[in-house]
């Protein structure tokens, strides 16, 4: 590691991992694909595999992630993609979460 | 017009409506640009709505919809999600059955 410092990122990490049970947290900062200057923390992937997800659709799932990190998302956490699985969904898909789009300059004029 | 009233209004006319960064044509945003290539390829018409130009709307319809982000696709008035459920649902059919259910019928195609 460069040494660099990752506040946000260590922010949601932890927040995440005290409010969900998870077989798997992995939080990526994709933030250096985008048009921010280096080493921002704007762009971030989780992929959070929990039973709490049971029963639960999708649109409720990433609402409940929401309210969680509302902070970083007020404050500058501009992109944040979330595939959140039960365990069983995330065998059925052989342990592989989707990647992210490229980014295409939108972040260059605001925030979400 | 309430903003939350102007979103029920267009949610209620439109039953397919993509709320996005820039045009089908020219999206300012990967997700956007994602979504609305899904959307596009299950071949019905569908209402956008570009919201980096009405910035009362961009926030008015996160707080109602309690979704920070963009794009947010809605049928039938009820939100199904962001980049990452659409795409996921696209890859598993689901958003082509759900888009075909909830397109309007057309009795005379428009020429």
């Amino acid at each position: 590691m460069s040494g660099v410092q990752m506040p946000v990122k260590a922010a949601i990490e932890s927040k995440l991992g005290a409010a969900y049970q998870s077989e798997l947290l992995a939080v990526e900062n994709e933030s250096h694909k985008h048009s921010v200057p280096p080493n921002s923390e704007t762009h971030f992937k989780v992929t959070l595999v929990s039973g709490q997800f049971e029963g639960e659709n999708k649109v409720k799932r990433h609402q409940a992630i929401y309210k969680v990190l509302n902070d970083e998302i007020q404050g500058g956490v501009h992109a944040l993609a979330l595939h959140l699985y039960t365990p069983d969904e995330w065998q059925a898909r052989q342990a592989v979460a989707p990647s992210s789009p490229n980014c295409m300059g939108g972040s260059k004029h605001d925030h979400a | 017009m309430d903003i939350n009233e102007t979103i029920k209004s267009q949610l209620q006319d439109n039953p397919i409506i993509l709320y996005m960064k820039g045009s089908p044509q020219a999206p300012q945003c990967g997700f956007s640009a994602k979504t609305v290539q899904a959307v596009m390829a299950c071949g019905e018409r569908f209402a956008f709505v570009n919201i980096l130009d009405n910035q009362e709307l961009r926030d008015g319809l996160k707080a109602y919809s309690n979704w920070p982000t963009y794009p947010q696709l809605y049928i039938n008035g009820e939100l199904v999600g962001g980049c990452d459920i659409v795409l996921e649902m696209s890859e598993s059919g689901e958003l082509a059955d759900m888009i075909k259910a909830a397109a309007p019928k057309q009795e005379n195609a428009d020429s």
